[in-house]
């Protein structure tokens, strides 16, 4: 129980400053990634920056060595994530390049430039092992991330850039909802395509190159991913998709750094994108629109529509029903008596049902109608689309055909 | 000299090759279907396997995690496809969705779990132990011929070896199904093969590929391996037969290549130790791509030579 009180100080942020300015920079790290992911899942490019993420790592190395060479400490932040910007941009404009010059697809181009750049990277790891004697250059952590024994500076610096990546992302909404819904119509308006994809990557190069030490390069991508699918759940609109992403994200990241802190052994960038798959989860279930459960119960309801509507006409035309859910939903419904025989509103509704039969056949027959008989799945009531007297007429035709066949 | 040579650097080299081989075999049928993710996505999913049948041997040995590795893959196989129906979501988001929180589930059962005992650990599971594979009983080339000492040998080298041959019976046996539901899935569901048992089948293949390759060479060979090679020699060529040809030849160079460069490189430049060679082979075979991307005959659309010529 230890733990959870830890974990519920850590949430309320009376944990100490550190963890206090780690979790809240978890968050903002979240947000922004949440943000920009959701254009990326939009756009269709996921993966991609699943390439700039592991293509990072050459550019640690890199950075790590030349820092030491210079003859400073080598374990800057600042200077490895500058190091990991500038290779995780090289292996973007190449993903770029192989993609347009060659015949070889986006996924190919994705898949070669991730594993030649960390394949180097993890060349270069065992240089710098090899180099400082043993000693641990600590570069390890970049891989999964690490918030134990992250420095307070390197904190602030992380939720600073954080924030800023975040108000980046909504200053360029505007675009690149255009260039992600309909590139050709963006271009037309004066949007350069091109460059808002590469503006919309840079985003998401720099969410990455942020969280490396939060949530590690082989896991970033999660958070830029996961938040954005699980919004899609929730809302068919740009503007609101962006903002849930972006909830989704801040929330993990903050929560995931809060129980790291609180339990000695739960890594905090796995915690993260566990905590964001929990989410998606749920909304993958539960959302009311696109969820698997709102899914089902459409798909009950209209079952237990067609079959009422079909053992109304059955009974209207007294022929004997055998299929057992068609009676069940009758009897629930109150149009039979548990013995099998109508009731009284049963006899109504089923004679109203074979009217409305007759109705939509005459309706149907009558060209100007046409657009109001196309609405009808066979299930829909004739008084919602017609109006009373186009009803009537409709009665007054069918008695007259009635008056003229006895 | 050879008699060092032997016992160290014969075997990882053996290892190493036979890896490549066997990932970049289906690695090409997987580039062609535009699948060429998948090799990164399986690899990932290896790690929570692991775990998992170290949890439940509490040893680390290979046929257990064989088998944990194989369920997982079958797990994110499912989760992908149930994902991508239930919530209809583009097969590339879904598996990013899923590889990610299946490696970080690993991730967090590993460090939960008590491996202080046993080697294993996420980077073993990344970089693989491709230097530890030594063949103890070698005294020279003269035992390659003796049965004792062979029976030295790392099981590795037997296992990919069956790995290898097995797949190659099901590329030689199902060539043609395989070659027309690439290349043309309509015509040949018209034709009456079973488009999608293919496509699994392949898949199924090159998971078992990359769980045999993982515990020899870690993952980052086996996504290279997937994807390098099999990318290289279609710049090469428009003839299947000789895309493949060339993959096989690509990813054994690469292997061979890089683990010399790994091992007797820094030596050469004066170092004293020897750097990653999982990481130099994936570094050769990007370095073999790159040339293929710069001058291959086939490189791009238009300079690709017209069939039948």
């Amino acid at each position: 129980m230890e733990g959870l009180s830890l974990f519920l100080q850590a949430l309320t942020l009376q944990a100490g400053y550190n963890a206090a300015v780690v979790a809240i920079g978890a968050g903002l790290l979240g947000l922004a990634a949440g943000g920009a992911g959701a254009f990326i899942f939009l756009r269709k490019r996921a993966l991609v920056s699943d390439a700039v993420s592991h293509a990072t790592l050459p550019g640690v190395g890199l950075a790590f060595l030349l820092m030491v060479a210079l003859g400073g400490d080598g374990r800057s932040l600042a200077g490895l994530i500058l190091g990991s910007a500038v290779s995780a941009g090289i292996g973007l404009v190449l993903v770029d390049w192989i993609t347009r010059k060659t015949r070889l697809g986006e996924d190919a181009a994705i898949g070669a430039i991730l594993s030649v750049f960390f394949g180097a990277g993890i060349v270069l790891l065992t240089v710098i092992q090899n180099t400082s004697g043993g000693r641990q250059a600590g570069l390890e952590s970049f891989l999964l991330g690490s918030t134990a024994g992250m420095l307070f500076d390197e904190a602030v610096m992380i939720a600073v850039a954080g924030g800023i990546t975040a108000a980046l992302v909504f200053a360029m909404r505007r675009p690149m909802t255009l260039v992600a819904f309909d590139p050709e119509f963006a271009a037309a308006n004066g949007v350069h395509v091109q460059r808002t994809d590469l503006a919309m990557m840079g985003l998401a190069l720099l969410v990455t190159v942020i969280g490396l030490k939060v949530v590690g390069l082989i896991l970033i991508i999660a958070l830029l991913i996961i938040p954005a699918v699980a919004a899609r759940f929730w809302t068919e609109r740009v503007g609101r998709m962006i903002w849930i992403a972006s909830l989704i994200g801040g929330l993990s990241g903050f929560c995931g750094a809060a129980l790291s802190s609180a339990f000695v052994a739960l890594p905090a960038g796995p915690m993260i994108v566990l905590l964001c798959f929990a989410l998606f989860t749920f909304s993958l279930l539960f959302s009311p629109g696109r969820g698997a459960f709102a899914a089902l119960i459409a798909r009950r309801r209209f079952q237990h529509r067609v079959h009422i509507r079909q053992g109304l006409l059955s009974m209207a035309r007294e022929e004997p029903i055998y299929d057992g859910l068609t009676l069940s939903v009758l009897r629930r419904g109150g149009y039979l008596n548990p013995d099998g025989t109508p009731t009284v509103n049963g006899r109504a509704a089923a004679a109203k049902a074979v009217l409305d039969e007759a109705r939509w056949k005459v309706a149907r027959s009558r060209r100007q109608l046409d657009r109001e008989t196309g609405a009808d799945d066979g299930l829909t009531r004739i008084e919602t689309v017609l109006t009373p007297d186009q009803i009537a007429d409709i009665d007054a035709q069918l008695a007259l055909k009635k008056g003229g066949v006895s | 000299m050879s008699a060092e040579f032997v016992q160290l650097s014969l075997t990882p080299m053996i290892v190493g090759v036979l890896a490549a081989i066997a990932c970049a075999l289906p690695g090409n049928f997987l580039l062609l279907r535009r699948q060429a993710l998948i090799g990164d996505a399986i690899s990932h999913v290896v790690l929570p396997g692991i775990v998992v049948a170290f949890l439940v041997t509490g040893t680390v040995t290979a046929w257990p995690m064989m088998i944990g590795a194989g369920l997982a893959a079958l797990v994110s196989v499912a989760m992908i496809e149930g994902i991508k129906r239930l919530g209809r979501i583009e097969p590339g988001a879904a598996m990013g969705v899923v590889f990610t929180t299946l490696f970080a589930a690993g991730v967090v059962l590993l460090e939960q779990s008590d491996t202080s005992g046993v080697h294993l650990d996420v980077e073993h599971a990344l970089y693989g132990n491709l230097e530890s594979l030594i063949w103890f009983d070698a005294e020279g080339w003269a035992s390659l011929l003796d049965p004792v000492a062979l029976a030295g040998l790392p099981p590795q080298i037997l296992r990919l070896a069956v790995i290898l041959v097995l797949t190659l019976a099901l590329l030689g046996l199902f060539w043609k199904e395989l070659a027309i539901s690439t290349f043309d899935p309509g015509f040949a569901q018209a034709v009456g093969i079973p488009v999608r048992a293919i496509g699994f089948g392949l898949v199924m293949a090159a998971a078992i590929a990359a769980v045999a390759s993982f515990d020899a060479v870690g993952s980052i060979i086996v996504i290279a391996m997937f994807v390098c090679p099999p990318a290289a020699a279609r710049l090469m060529t428009n003839s299947l037969g000789h895309q493949i040809g060339w993959s096989v030849f690509f990813a054994a160079s690469a292997a061979i290549v890089g683990y010399i460069a790994a091992g007797y490189g820094p030596i050469w430049l004066g170092g004293v130790h020897a750097v990653s060679a999982a990481g130099m082979i994936a570094t050769v075979s990007g370095l073999i791509l790159a040339l293929c991307a710069l001058f291959g005959p086939a490189r791009n659309r238009l300079s690709a030579p017209s069939e039948g010529q």
